[in-house]
């Protein structure tokens, strides 16, 4: 057979040469995440172990351990729905409204992104605070907010209220009206229209959003951390209790309620390739 | 069901999508909304459908005024350019949609989409996902959605505008056809003349935001009420305030000893086009150009070259006055019917 190689056009070589990044680069972002990532989490996950799998279990079912676990769940299982209904019902204004209010609207959901946690703590302490501006009224109703569990549900929420707004919103602007307009010709009322035609055109979108909102409820620190009171066994979440541990001089301790955190993180994680995968699945495309 | 629109305006900010527009559109019939983009014709095809609230004027359907009316209680099919598919339902689902909302019983759901997937020949798709299908396939089936609710008036809005030409004309022949069948009242908007021409008993020509003419395609093409419509339906030549048809522009030549009717010109160019051949031709006196459709045929009868001299003759020349007034509908009948 004659050989004879085919002349490249211009755009088909240029994208022979950009797929195979140089050997520097490769081995500089590989270096970059090992020296990072992949070092310590390895040496966590060694240090949590290295006692034996008798101590790790001790040291991850002792009660306020087991508390803390409890906690971070349950202000988990409040956040993460409310925010899901609050993300899309938000996303809906932000994409269908025309008014610029709107455009407030969505810098104030951008503000939690922006502000650093322990700043967002601080907010709600003098919002909610007993000196605070609604101090006075909570205390009449003998609701205590801060430094008790509904100041750390109400400070995760404000962590992790961009999450579903902002997956959201991108995808009902590119799916547009069309077919909601179309149902609506066809007889359906606007709640039909809702449940059948609007959620389930977002719904990969929705569930990304609550993927990112579950693993930065259960990993937030710093905004909790000024809000709770670091009660243990009754205001400490997870995240506090490795940090007490860890000042505790009880590494293993911290270690181990470290595993356990990175454990969901990894579920996080899984769930979120799960859904990325269905998203770009070919039957989720522009039509 | 007949369609009544009395006029109605709308304005998107500064710009005026519909300026005090009557339409009246015989029940049973197919008639075509025709202009260009930016004229106004979709809006009125929405205002119709109450996608979008006129802010004046009145939409009225079998004599009853539903302006007020939610899109979803008028009884209205509505077919959008790009489909609109429910892109996470089967091409089934999609189809009994509208019976499923109104919550019929299975059994008739059953019956009817079955029949429309016959109607519209997508018997072997109704698995199928949107995505899955061709973009003539999914318009069709968009079409078996929109008259699964037995709507008492089918509206489209560019139907085929997103399809390849040769899909496009298979499409139309297929609609034609079908509106021979099911007789609903229909409404389609078309920014293609021949479209309009081809597939329409009735053919509203707008500009903007207002009717120019309403008549069927012959009226429309044989009398236009306007500058605007005579060159919108179709080729034309404008010569110093005249216009004429191409295909009007008649040619004789030369001979010596016989004066003929016309003016001397000079042949430019021709193009052959298959069984059409364009004459390009420049006027001896003031230089305007135009040009003559002629036939093969003509051609040869006539051995024509370039720069040769002939003499043009323009049958059916119009001019229009400059600034009249487009017609609204009811006038422009009672001048048709006076003619």
């Amino acid at each position: 057979m004659r050989s004879r190689q085919l002349p490249l056009s211009g755009p088909a070589r240029q994208s022979a040469l950009r797929t195979t990044p140089p050997l520097w680069l490769r081995g500089g972002v590989l270096v970059y995440l090992g020296l990072l990532i992949a070092g310590p989490v390895a040496l966590v996950v060694r240090n949590a172990f290295a006692d034996g799998v008798g101590t790790f279990w001790t040291a991850i079912t002792r009660p306020d351990a087991v508390h803390a676990l409890g906690l971070t769940l349950l202000i988990a299982v409040v956040v993460v729905p409310a925010n899901t209904v609050f993300g899309v019902l938000c996303a809906l204004v932000l994409a269908r409204s025309k008014s610029p209010a709107t455009r407030i609207l969505s810098a104030a959901v951008n503000l939690p992104f922006a502000l650093s946690p322990v700043v967002i703590g601080l907010c709600l302490l003098l919002a909610y605070g007993t000196r605070g501006w609604f101090g006075p009224l909570l205390d009449a109703i003998g609701l205590r907010v801060i430094f008790d569990v509904p100041g750390m549900i109400v400070a995760t929420m404000f962590v992790t209220l961009p999450f579903v707004v902002r997956e959201v919103e991108p995808v009902l602007r590119e799916v547009g009206t069309d077919q909601e307009q179309a149902a609506f010709t066809l007889g359906a009322s606007p709640v039909q229209v809702f449940w059948r035609i609007t959620l389930p055109s977002i719904r990969h979108a929705v569930g990304y959003g609550v993927v990112l909102t579950v693993a930065r409820a259960v990993g937030e620190f710093g905004a909790v951390s000024v809000v709770s009171g670091h009660l243990a066994g009754r205001t400490e979440t997870l995240t506090q209790y490795v940090d007490v541990r860890y000042l505790a001089f009880d590494l293993t301790g911290a270690y181990a309620a470290s595993i356990v955190l990175g454990a969901m993180a990894v579920l996080a994680l899984v769930g979120m390739n799960a859904l990325r995968g269905t998203v770009h699945d070919g039957r989720e495309e522009a039509v | 069901m007949t369609i009544q629109v009395h006029r109605v305006g709308k304005r998107f900010g500064a710009f005026v999508a519909l300026d005090d527009v009557s339409i009246e559109v015989p029940g049973g019939s197919l008639t075509a909304l025709l202009g260009p983009s930016g004229s106004g014709k979709s809006t009125l095809l929405r205002v119709i459908a109450g996608l979008e609230p006129p802010d004046s004027g009145a939409v009225i359907l079998s004599g009853l005024d539903v302006t007020r009316t939610l899109p979803q209680d008028r009884g209205v099919g509505f077919v959008f350019q790009h489909y609109a598919a429910f892109r996470h339902m089967t091409v089934w689902d999609n189809v009994a949609f509208g019976l499923q909302v109104r919550k019929r019983p299975k059994a008739e759901i059953r019956a009817r989409v079955t029949e429309l997937l016959e109607l519209v020949q997508l018997q072997g798709y109704a698995a199928r996902y949107p995505s899955q299908l061709s973009g003539g396939q999914r318009q069709r089936m968009a079409l078996a959605r929109a008259l699964a609710v037995q709507p008492a008036v089918l509206l489209l809005d560019e139907p085929f505008g997103a399809l390849d030409a040769r899909v496009r004309k298979e499409l139309r022949a297929w609609l034609r056809r079908l509106h021979d069948d099911v007789h609903v009242t229909t409404v389609l908007v078309t920014h293609d003349q021949e479209e309009a021409m081809e597939v329409a008993d009735r053919v509203v020509v707008m500009d903007h935001g207002r009717v120019q003419q309403v008549g069927s395609p012959r009226e429309l093409y044989e009398q236009p009420a306007n500058a605007f419509v005579m060159s919108f339906v179709g080729p034309v030549n404008h010569v110093d305030g005249t216009f004429v048809r191409p295909h009007d522009v008649l040619i004789h030549p030369i001979r010596a000893g016989r004066p003929m009717a016309g003016q001397e010109a000079v042949v430019e160019r021709l193009t052959h086009l298959g069984f059409e051949v364009r004459v390009e031709l420049t006027l001896a006196e003031g230089g305007g150009r135009l040009w003559s459709q002629i036939t093969r045929g003509d051609l040869e009868r006539l051995g024509l070259e370039p720069h040769q001299r002939v003499y043009v003759e323009a049958l059916r020349a119009r001019t229009f006055d400059a600034d009249a007034p487009p017609v609204r509908d009811d006038a422009l009948a009672a001048a048709v019917a006076g003619r």
